[in-house]
């Protein structure tokens, strides 16, 4: 990130904190009290001192005055320093659960090319890892540096008031100080950048290997893997050393230059008081100031490496949040007319990487109620059939079309809930089975929910979960088998039963006697409604209207059961080689 | 969190020199305000500007001496704190590897996840700000009370009282904080989990238009997030102002007394003022010890969720042999065996597994057929011992599997799971987890024995093809073959694939099948299915229900007596009368 991108990061961080700006005027506000009287109190302790000359001539009546006004004065600090405090977590905690919601809604509009191009892992570090760290570092930013720029504000008139020949030689000093800070902050930029992106590398390693961890097991790759983790681990250590150790020098060089700030005053103010120009109480207090003064810049200077940290973070997360969306749904968009069935591919090109054609010139007409099954070998583009139709992925030319409707016109609602869809991953998130299958019709009620799981065989193994429909699934469908997955899944379209189908395999791991009972099921459900079914089952595959043979991203033959068997070609030795294991 | 402590044995030089530095400094800058006293002193009061030069040029080199020893500090301290997190990091991601399925299966990878990486980052930040501030801020407390003593000793009495009572305030703090951090990490798993929910299960969530209620879900949790971490930042919000008050308040006792002691003529003026900066003194490292102590209160709580990972035992005890059987020549005819054996996973109400007994000779083919739910998969994990028998025992060449060392016996075994899972990289390195010895043309083998042919040198990269994270960029069907490719470079005396072509068409199946029945050697085989046509030429096939084996035969045995068998071969051949036709 270069000083552009970082003056672009810090405006949008701006941008982010703009809502609050009654909080931080507030804070602002505080800040100032609690730095004045901060500054205010060493002023009536030194008056106190004043009235304290020697034996017996103390004025008690004075200090007594004196000390009910500096209890006042440190309860009023303590108040205002609290409410900033308050005023200062709420803005950091806001703000940082704001531009995680942001992260959150960008990641559900992204379109999926790029979330399949992306490491969920790193995707998750950005809206968890770094959100936390650029709200951390801004929390000690934000109020280090208000606090930081009054106090320097208010020393600087303070000692005006008593000697503007010596503030001039604090002033002088002082950004030496800050050219240290900077010159250093630059240099670490860098660095701090390395430490993420390493970092972000390994959270993907760590991602992909716990979330896989039995199969590691299970080859005893444990060493190898341990071996690639460490080699990261290495490099991250040695770009994290650099970075924290390069970053904290910055403390001790810029303590160094206000030391020479202090003896600088020392040096002037003793001569001045040699010449008889100050008093030595005058030159006590000045030094005092001249400490408050340059204290700040020490927190500063460390406030600016934490800033770059956060800096990095922030740009990171406003990397994801600006990822481009996926086009908008066209405006104005259309809607289907209410059981929409007829559909037609129209000269569809389509490929995942411009180097790899994938499906070319591919046409195909489906008229209402019609049932297509797709076959063919694996890795033929079947799976590619149902990004374009649901448009997870936009054709590269062409056309799919719904009722002569172009699907890019019309909403994504519009046409995705017009498919029900059961993918070969099944997906079960964590939370009630209740949740699960009510998932695409939240509104429906305990009796159509219950039918719904009967339907597709899915009740009896529910009953006997200990809370039932209550039971709580963990991530990613924790204790239930794959073909219980599965049932579920179905269940979830059974539920909503929408006018078009999409079923990726869906039956390839539920065991075949239940598996008869759902292809019942889907027997009346696909009655009427046009369905496509990615199968390799050949009874499924039997009672389509169109069997569309695939391979190579190509339809090599079209016609239902019979008459591609008496064709003899591609489709024929696919039964045939299935029905030589039979005899 | 303590015993996290051991990983910073190699750093014990960097730990000792990094505050022992910072001490140096800390004394360096104690001795500043002394030659200033001086120059007022002397320098003023005897006109000698000489003097004030010569003071001020050791003010410098004090300057100059602390910078030194500053930054070998913060040098010593980023060492000592990178490379006992490194440390940490590497060892806690062995220790996750080395967890039992059982275990793995409890845990859950997000929270694994988050302590791998965020936790372990602010343990990071905590040793490294301990390392550098935390002694040099009780030292500089406690300095200056010491100095106080020698300046007054009834006077700084009130150093006494106010010390511990600022004690009291931070640590009293800390202690109702950690708890309070604990559960803001807690929540922040619950939204890790929530997103990487999200991403895995993107089409799904698309497909139902769940978008809205998805971002109202993360709304809700995240808000939760942001009320806890609000309610910690109340919490450490007070800790400032109060140690303010406390100080300032010991100030005006200090004034009291001071001005009494003064009138009395037992102090000077200026000894008033030296006391009043001590306090001060006291008051700003306080400011920055508070500071601290947010950053390490959070390490420790994360800290202590590492070491939560860290007790965790592995799980899996490797037995003594007690029975030394005829098996070490490694020929026995038994190969695999299971006796009376029974699996309930930790926590469940029922045994998914009950009273399994059979043998399988070595080179037999092994079907196993049975509902959703029957323990197909559970019975076999329990060869590869993934999970341990709650009764009964499994023998693999007549020993009991808890008597291998794990790697040995899972060195035997190639399983291919359900849930076919590749690693980023490219093919090559996904297929050397088989075995790293093995050649190209071992490799080139097995791919065509699992019908892979097409998968790798359909693309013209071959064998470096890259594999995303996942195998996204590859089909499930190709998935599916190329796990099974990387089972077969093993060359395993036992092959199990459990449902792994469920995404394969027919004749894939079918070459796949024919291929690895034609591989040379006696190579054991179970096969899970639910089509009973990859199971029919087994030489015994396993029919489970509930947990049970409801039946065990041949195909043709099968066929003639179990109702159960019948059934599924029904519904798997509705096609056999069109054909006989």
């Amino acid at each position: 990130m270069n000083n552009e991108e970082q003056k672009q990061t810090i405006k949008k961080v701006l941008r982010c904190i703009r809502p609050h700006g009654i909080l931080v005027a507030l804070s602002l506000l505080m800040a100032l009290v609690f730095v004045a009287l901060t500054l205010y109190v060493p002023v009536l302790t030194g008056r106190v001192i004043d009235h304290m000359t020697g034996p017996g001539a103390v004025e008690f009546d004075a200090v007594f005055g004196l000390m009910k006004q500096i209890l006042g004065a440190v309860l009023l600090t303590a108040g205002a320093q609290w409410i900033m405090n308050a005023a200062n977590n709420r803005i950091v905690y806001r703000v940082s659960g704001e531009v995680r919601e942001q992260a959150f809604r960008r990641i559900e509009e992204l379109p999926l090319q790029y979330l399949d191009a992306h490491s969920s892992g790193d995707m998750v570090s950005r809206v968890v890892a770094d959100v936390d760290q650029f709200s951390d570092d801004l929390l000690m930013g934000f109020t280090q540096l208000f606090t930081g720029v009054i106090t320097i504000l208010g020393t600087l008139g303070f000692m005006l008031c008593v000697n503007v020949g010596i503030t001039l030689v604090v002033v002088l000093l002082t950004p030496v100080s800050l050219l240290v800070a900077r010159f250093i902050a630059g240099r670490t930029y860098r660095m701090f950048r390395r430490q993420s992106e390493t970092r972000g590398e390994q959270t993907a390693l760590i991602d992909e290997m716990i979330g896989n961890q039995k199969v590691v097991q299970a080859y005893g790759q444990e060493k190898r893997v341990q071996e690639k983790f460490d080699e990261i681990n290495d490099r991250l250590s040695s770009y994290s050393l650099q970075a924290i150790f390069f970053s904290s020098i910055t403390n001790p060089a810029t303590r160094f230059v206000n030391s020479l700030v202090y003896i600088g005053v020392g040096l002037t103010g003793a001569f001045a008081a040699v010449r008889g120009a100050m008093t030595v109480g005058q030159l006590s207090a000045f030094l005092s100031y001249a400490n408050q003064y340059t204290k700040p810049f020490n927190e500063i200077s460390g406030v600016v490496t934490e800033l770059q940290n956060a800096l990095a973070c922030a740009g990171r997360v406003f990397a994801l949040i600006e990822a481009a969306a996926q086009t908008p749904d066209a405006d104005p968009a259309e809607k289907l007319p209410e059981d929409p069935g007829c559909l037609s591919l129209e000269h569809v090109c389509f490929s995942y990487t411009p180097e790899k054609k994938l499906i070319e010139d591919f046409n195909l007409e489906v008229k209402e109620g019609q049932r297509i099954a797709i076959v063919g070998p694996t890795g033929c583009g079947k799976t590619t059939m149902i990004n374009l139709l649901m448009r997870f992925y936009d054709v590269d030319s062409g056309a799919v079309k719904i009722e002569g409707k172009d699907i890019r016109a019309l909403t994504r609602r519009s046409l995705r809930s017009s498919f029900g869809m059961v993918l070969q991953d099944t997906w079960i998130r964590s939370g009630t089975i209740r949740d699960n299958i009510c998932m695409g019709y939240p509104d429906a009620s305990e009796e159509e929910m219950i039918e719904a799981a009967k339907k597709a065989h899915a009740h009896s193994f529910i009953k006997r979960l200990p809370q039932g429909y209550d039971t709580v699934i963990g991530e990613n469908g924790g204790s239930l088998s794959q073909g219980q997955r599965q049932l579920l899944c179905i269940a979830r379209v059974m539920l909503c039963l929408p006018p078009m189908l999409i079923l990726d395999e869906a039956t390839s791991s539920i065991d075949l006697r239940t598996e008869i009972r759902i292809q019942k099921a889907f027997q009346t459900m696909m009655e009427g409604r046009t369905s496509f079914i990615v199968a390799h089952r050949l009874s499924t595959v039997r009672n389509a209207d169109v069997i569309l043979v695939m391979k190579d991203g190509n339809i090599i033959e079209k016609g239902d059961h019979q008459s591609l068997l008496a064709q003899n070609g591609f489709y024929a030795k696919l039964y045939e080689a299935q029905f030589a294991e039979v005899q | 969190m303590w015993k996290l402590l051991k990983y910073m044995k190699t750093y014990r030089k960097e730990a000792v020199l990094a505050p022992a530095f910072k001490l140096l400094e800390a004394l360096f800058e104690l001795f500043v305000p002394l030659l200033m006293a001086r120059i007022i002193d002397i320098g003023i009061r005897e006109q000698d500007q000489g003097y004030i030069v010569q003071m001020c040029l050791w003010m410098a080199v004090l300057g100059l001496t602390g910078l030194v020893c500053s930054i070998t500090a913060q040098y010593f301290s980023a060492r000592a704190a990178v490379g006992f997190a490194s440390k940490l990091r590497s060892s806690l991601f062995a220790h996750i590897q080395s967890l039992s399925f059982s275990k793995l299966d409890t845990v859950g990878a997000s929270t694994m996840i988050t302590r791998m990486t965020s936790d372990i980052n602010q343990v990071q930040s905590g040793v490294n700000l301990f390392l550098r501030l935390f002694l040099r801020s009780p030292f500089i407390v406690f300095g200056a009370m010491v100095m106080a003593f020698t300046v007054d000793a009834k006077a700084a009495v009130i150093f006494v009282v106010v010390i511990p009572l600022l004690c009291v305030i931070v640590f009293g703090v800390m202690l109702i904080s950690i708890p309070v951090y604990k559960k803001v990490q807690g929540r922040l798993d619950r939204v890790v989990a929530l997103t990487r929910e999200n991403l895995q299960g993107v089409r799904v969530i698309r497909a139902f238009c769940r978008e809205p209620q998805e971002i109202k879900a993360f709304e809700r949790e995240n808000q939760a997030l942001v009320r806890v971490q609000l309610f910690s930042g109340r919490i450490s919000a007070i800790m400032n102002p109060l140690t303010y008050v406390v100080v300032n308040g010991g100030l005006l006792v200090l004034l009291y007394t001071g001005a009494g002691r003064v009138d009395e003529g037992i102090l000077l003026q200026g000894s008033v003022v030296a006391l009043v900066n001590y306090m001060s003194q006291i008051l700003v490292e306080l400011v920055k010890l508070a500071n601290l102590i947010i950053t390490v209160t959070k390490a420790i709580a994360c800290g202590n969720r590492i070491q939560a990972v860290f007790e965790l035992q592995p799980g899996m005890e490797r037995r003594a042999a007690c029975t030394q059987t005829a098996s070490q020549d490694g020929r026995t005819e038994e190969m695999v065996s299971f006796e009376h054996a029974a699996l309930r996973y930790p926590g469940a109400a029922a045994d998914s597994l009950t009273d399994i007994s059979f043998s399988v000779k070595r080179g037999e083919t092994v079907g196993i057929i049975g509902g959703t739910g029957a323990g197909k998969t559970s019975l076999v994990s329990l060869i590869p011992r993934f999970y341990d028998v709650s009764a009964g025992c499994v023998k693999v060449k007549g020993r009991d599997v808890r008597e291998y060392p794990p790697e040995e016996l899972r060195a035997m075994v190639g399983m291919v799971m359900q849930k076919a899972v590749l690693f980023q990289g490219t093919i090559r390195e996904n297929l050397l987890w088989g075995n790293e010895n093995a050649t190209d043309g071992e490799l080139c083998e097995a791919i065509r024995t699992a019908q892979a042919e097409d998968v790798v040198f359909g693309a013209k990269s071959g064998l470096d093809a890259a594999v995303k994270q996942g195998g996204q960029n590859f089909s499930g069907g190709q998935r599916q073959r190329l796990a099974i490719a990387r089972a077969l470079v093993r060359k395993p005396e036992i092959l199990i694939l459990d449902d792994s072509a469920s995404a394969l068409d027919f004749a894939t199946d079918a070459r796949l099948r024919q291929a690895i029945a034609g591989l040379p050697g006696e190579m054991t085989v179970f096969i899970v299915s639910q089509r009973a046509s990859s199971l029919k030429h087994a030489d015994k096939i396993l029919v489970l229900e509930d947990g049970e084996i409801a039946d065990m035969g041949t195909h043709e045995e099968l066929l003639g007596r179990c109702s159960v068998y019948q059934e599924i071969c029904d519904a798997q051949f509705p096609g056999r009368e069109d054909h006989e036709q």
